[in-house]
């Protein structure tokens, strides 16, 4: 009690001091937790993925893709439940600023792979009663102000020309994971325009999502899958869709990599600003040190008041760090956009947060406890002018 | 008006070396890490500048924006080679490369994950078009065999890609009969075969771009008017300085901007940590503040030589963090380009525009932070301070 | 005379101090025998630099000496380590500082309370001992106070009924009035006089003011780390 109420009166003894470092620390702790937050949103599409999927697409690269003719195949695999396939569209809507990713999809059956992007019936009907017809997720349609009914004009990069597309659904995601910055258009559509252009090209898919009932056999399955086309002319990869998202994730592992680093330079940083303050602190305080000393305080007395000190500012710097990140986040999925579609606060990063505080905390005081651990009361006390 | 001399400045920051030295490492790291970031982005920008050549223009479809969203067919690239102002090589025939440019997975060297490397079909006109581009090792491959020439960075950064050994892709196994050193540029990130052998094995029939070389380095302009008025070809062309330009502007900006937001926010730590310190030295050299103003220095010169300390304390961490950031320049780092989601290697890269942006930077960290305590020493009354010693 | 009390509370033989300055040793005690009594007010003088100070220290156990013995109470301190010179202290000394040296985040009541941290009394008997030190310098109706709303005799008093708190066997005072005007000095001194005769305390005290030095019952005169005469009072 005695020491909680010297600790506390000791912390606030200069205002200024105190309230400075509380803002470096309440900044350094909400840029952490921001920062791994973004990485978190990075591996969303990881989160969000189904055990119950698999993908396979082209061996050499996803740039490659698939003849429409594999489709039953795969479908009469042992183990696979249903089958769909998509193509990435490239679009660009207005300019390339604006970029979120669209596929062109197998309506039907790719709606019923997917159950985590709910649909109202009515609406999902529309969309795959009009060839012409879009759905977009809920955040996309916010963020651009459509609503249904809307003509949606995109500039193909892959498919060449200016398309344009109805309107028709909305979809809400399942869960907080689910990403709602996407667009789906009709496979069809694309298709009858590359077969009027070059024939050759007609007929194929980006990628082939494969349903299957027993994610324990996923592994055989895709072994399965790959074995049917391997030494044609189109070699397959299969992976689940977890391991598919992974690979795009690992594409930006450099920066990934920087981020992190960079996450954890604002935690030495506010550790450094505070060894200093607590430093000054002590030095200071010298003389009290020394008199508690002469007063037969063990030196045992002197770390505790320095290391009780430094973690109480840093417990509540951390406190209000950790409240700070939850609004800040929001503001920041809201001002980035589609750029990370899914945008949370984990509970792992939150407790990082706080150990985070606690170690600034600690190594702050390290330093000082350890020389005024050590002083000696007779050149102590004389430092009292 | 009297100036407190430079050494009272220095002399008092080396009092107090370990306030001294920890604030300068707060600042330190804030100016380490926005010189880093914009190392990185000039060092993005400086590889896909060294990989366009002055007088060299590439030929896309129109709208594909990148090389592998690209269509070029035979019959184009035939009428392009006879339009006007294309230079010829040393027998006279027109400087064209006809390129399928494709992406293919290998993977990483260390983490062993799969990442896109650009594999481009070329010819001799292609090697000339590209004079950056040498041979460090082995061979060119040879034209009409499944042979291939590795860049640098693909021999450094990828799993079994090196002189001698063979990679499977296409149903095809390729020889590696030569590493390729580009001069820093993309193309060391790539590689290279023979154009018709890529055609085949992938099963294209047609090109990716086209590359070719001006006459006249000014002939770019008629070039571009030939090949619009041409309803044959829904193609456009673009200088090779232009196109890579555009190519590597989104990724070095966004990491140009993520890592500017990052620096202004941490340099709120690093400031507030200079405060901190300056308000500390006020406060224990008020008695002395006191008889330097009672010797006769004004307020001013006070004020001046707490900012000026301030503004030492920040260089010190300034010439630290940009030191620490220099030595970056040895590391290589490798990502994908999002714009066209191949590999790209690149190397941070110091200009000196970017050492005098860090150290402005680092400065004005001072300023903010020194300013306030700075004032609030001026305004101290003589006769306050005096009672204070 | 003191020097002949069969059992004196403290015994100093032989004591040697010497400190070292830029590699070379400094004798600032030497060969040093004293006395003091139970009871006993023994004000310590001498110019600058005589030891006075040092000596004030020793036998307060903040500082070691370089070689001798300073037994009080029958403990020889100079044997004790760093630790057990802390628990000695806490238990025997109680100290009185030219500045006061109170904790100025603490009331009066709570600075006076602080040694009795170190004793494991439950702390309503902590709070108990430390109104009635407080009483006994005049000062209870100021418990509540910080230092900075005390004149400086003031917190000397609170600073003695610290010093009183945890009733030691000896109380050690360096220059108790050099920060206070002759009449505020003269209070405080008149105070301590009563803890001996009253409380039976005994203190020693540096000074280098004659008129505080003729409140004490003894005076030792240091030059140049020896003692050069020692008046009975």
């Amino acid at each position: 009690m005695f020491l909680l109420r010297l600790l506390l009166k000791n912390a606030f003894r200069h205002k200024l001091r105190t309230v400075l470092t509380l803002i470096g620390l309440v900044v350094a702790i909400c840029a952490f937790g921001l920062l791994r937050t973004i990485i978190d949103a990075w591996y969303a599409g990881v989160e969000a993925s189904s055990s119950t999927r698999l993908v396979t697409r082209s061996s050499i690269s996803l740039t490659f893709q698939l003849p429409l003719g594999y489709a039953q195949r795969i479908r009469a695999v042992d183990g696979v439940r249903a089958i769909s396939w998509a193509n990435w569209f490239g679009g660009v809507y207005i300019t390339e600023r604006n970029f979120f990713p669209q596929f062109a999809i197998d309506p039907a059956s790719y709606l019923a792979l997917y159950p985590e992007y709910v649909i109202a019936d009515a609406e999902k009907l529309a969309f795959l009663r009009d060839r012409q017809a879009a759905v977009v997720g809920r955040g996309l349609a916010n963020k651009f102000g459509w609503r249904i009914g809307d003509t949606i004009p995109l500039r193909g990069t892959i498919y060449p020309g200016t398309w344009t597309f109805n309107l028709r659904a909305i979809y809400d995601g399942v869960d907080a994971k689910t990403d709602e910055n996407q667009m789906f258009v009709h496979w069809s559509l694309i298709n009858e325009s590359v077969r009027q252009s070059t024939r050759r090209a007609a007929d194929s898919v980006g990628v082939y999502i494969v349903g299957i009932d027993e994610p324990n056999n996923a592994a055989l399955i895709s072994q399965r899958i790959d074995a049917l086309f391997a030494n044609s002319l189109a070699e397959t990869l299969t992976e689940t869709e977890k391991a598919f998202q992974l690979s795009f994730v690992s594409m930006s592992e450099a920066i990934l990599v920087a981020i992190q680093a960079v996450s954890l330079i604002i935690i030495v940083i506010i550790m450094a600003v505070m060894a200093n303050t607590m430093t000054m602190t002590a030095r200071e305080r010298l003389a009290e040190y020394a008199t508690l000393r002469a007063l037969g305080f063990p030196p045992g007395f002197v770390v505790r008041l320095l290391y009780g000190e430094s973690l109480l500012i840093a417990a509540i710097g951390g406190a209000l760090g950790v409240a700070a990140t939850l609004p800040l986040a929001a503001a920041f999925a809201r001002a980035a956009g589609t750029l990370f579609p899914v945008f949370q606060v984990s509970a792992l990063t939150m407790a990082l947060q706080w150990l985070a505080a606690l170690i600034v905390g600690s190594v702050a005081a390290a330093w000082p406890a350890w020389r005024m651990s050590r002083i000696d009361i007779v050149d102590g006390l004389r430092h009292v002018a | 008006m009297k100036r407190l001399p430079l050494a009272y400045i220095v002399r008092n920051l080396w009092l107090r070396r370990v306030t001294t030295g920890l604030t300068a490492l707060g600042m330190a790291l804030v100016v380490y890490v926005f010189a880093t970031v914009l190392m990185m982005s000039e060092g993005i920008r400086a590889t896909l500048v060294a990989t366009g050549q002055a007088d060299n223009v590439i030929i896309l479809r129109k709208g594909a924006g990148a090389e592998i969203n690209s269509a070029v067919g035979r019959e184009q690239v035939g009428i392009i080679e006879t339009l006007p102002g294309i230079a010829s090589d040393a027998l006279g025939r027109p400087l064209v490369s006809r390129e399928p440019v494709v992406l293919i997975n290998l993977p990483k060297r260390g983490s062993g994950k799969p990442s896109n490397v650009t594999v481009r079909g070329t010819s001799e006109a292609g090697g000339e078009l590209r004079p950056q581009v040498r041979l460090s090792e082995g061979r060119m491959f040879r034209r009409g065999t499944s042979e291939i020439v590795a860049g640098s960075a693909v021999v450094a950064g990828f799993q079994g890609v090196g002189l001698g050994q063979t990679l499977r892709f296409a149903g095809r196994d390729w020889l590696v009969v030569g590493v390729l050193d580009a001069g820093r540029s993309g193309f060391d990130s790539e590689l290279w075969g023979d154009s018709e052998q890529m055609l085949q094995a992938f099963r294209r029939t047609s090109f990716s771009t086209v590359v070719l070389r001006l006459a006249d380095e000014n002939g770019f302009e008629s070039l571009r008017q030939a090949l619009e008025d041409d309803p044959r070809l829904a193609l456009e062309a673009k200088p090779e300085r232009v196109f890579y330009a555009e190519q590597s502007e989104a990724l070095a900006t966004f990491i140009r901007l993520l890592g500017s937001a990052l620096a202004v926010v941490f340099s709120i730590g690093a400031v507030v940590g200079a405060m901190i310190t300056m308000f500390a030295a006020v406060a224990a050299r008020s008695g002395e503040i006191g008889t330097l103003r009672a010797l006769g220095f004004r307020r001013s010169a006070v004020l001046l030589a707490f900012l000026g300390e301030s503004l030492l304390l920040a260089a010190l961490g300034g010439a630290l963090g940009l030191l620490a950031a220099s030595a970056m320049q040895a590391f290589d780092i490798s990502t994908t380009n999002f714009q066209t989601f191949a590999e790209l290697a690149f190397r941070f890269v110091l200009t000196p525009t970017i050492a005098v942006q860090a150290m402005a930077f680092a400065l004005a960290m001072g300023v903010v932070g020194g300013v306030i305590p700075a004032w609030r020493a001026a305004r101290l009354e003589i006769a306050e301070c005096l009672r204070a010693v | 005379m003191s020097r002949a009390d069969p059992a004196p509370l403290i015994r100093i033989r032989r004591l040697v101090k010497n400190y070292r300055r830029g590699g070379q040793e400094i004798p600032v005690l030497l060969d040093l025998d004293m006395d003091v009594a139970a009871g006993e007010f023994v004000a310590l003088m001498g110019p600058s630099g005589s030891g006075k100070s040092t000596l004030l220290n020793l036998i307060a156990g903040i500082d070691k000496p370089s070689s001798g013995s300073i037994e009080i109470g029958g403990v020889d301190i100079a044997d004790l380590s760093e630790a057990e010179l802390a628990d000695w202290r806490a238990a025997n000394v109680g100290f009185v500082f030219q500045f006061y040296n109170l904790l100025p985040v603490l009331s009066a009541q709570d600075n006076v309370e602080l040694p009795l941290l170190l004793t494991g009394l439950p702390s309503r008997q902590r709070a108990e001992r430390a109104r009635l030190a407080l009483t006994l310098v005049g000062l209870a109706d100021r418990a509540a106070h910080y230092p900075n709303e005390l004149s400086g005799g003031q917190q000397q008093r609170v600073a003695i009924a610290r010093a009183l708190v945890s009733d030691p066997l000896l109380i050690v005072a360096d220059e108790p009035t050099g920060d206070l005007d002759r009449l505020t000095g003269e209070e405080i001194l008149g105070l301590l006089e009563r803890l001996v005769l009253d409380l039976g305390k005994t203190i020693v005290m540096v000074t280098h003011d004659p008129k505080a030095a003729a409140h004490a019952g003894r005076l030792v005169h240091l030059e140049k780390g020896v003692l050069v005469d020692a008046l009975g009072g």
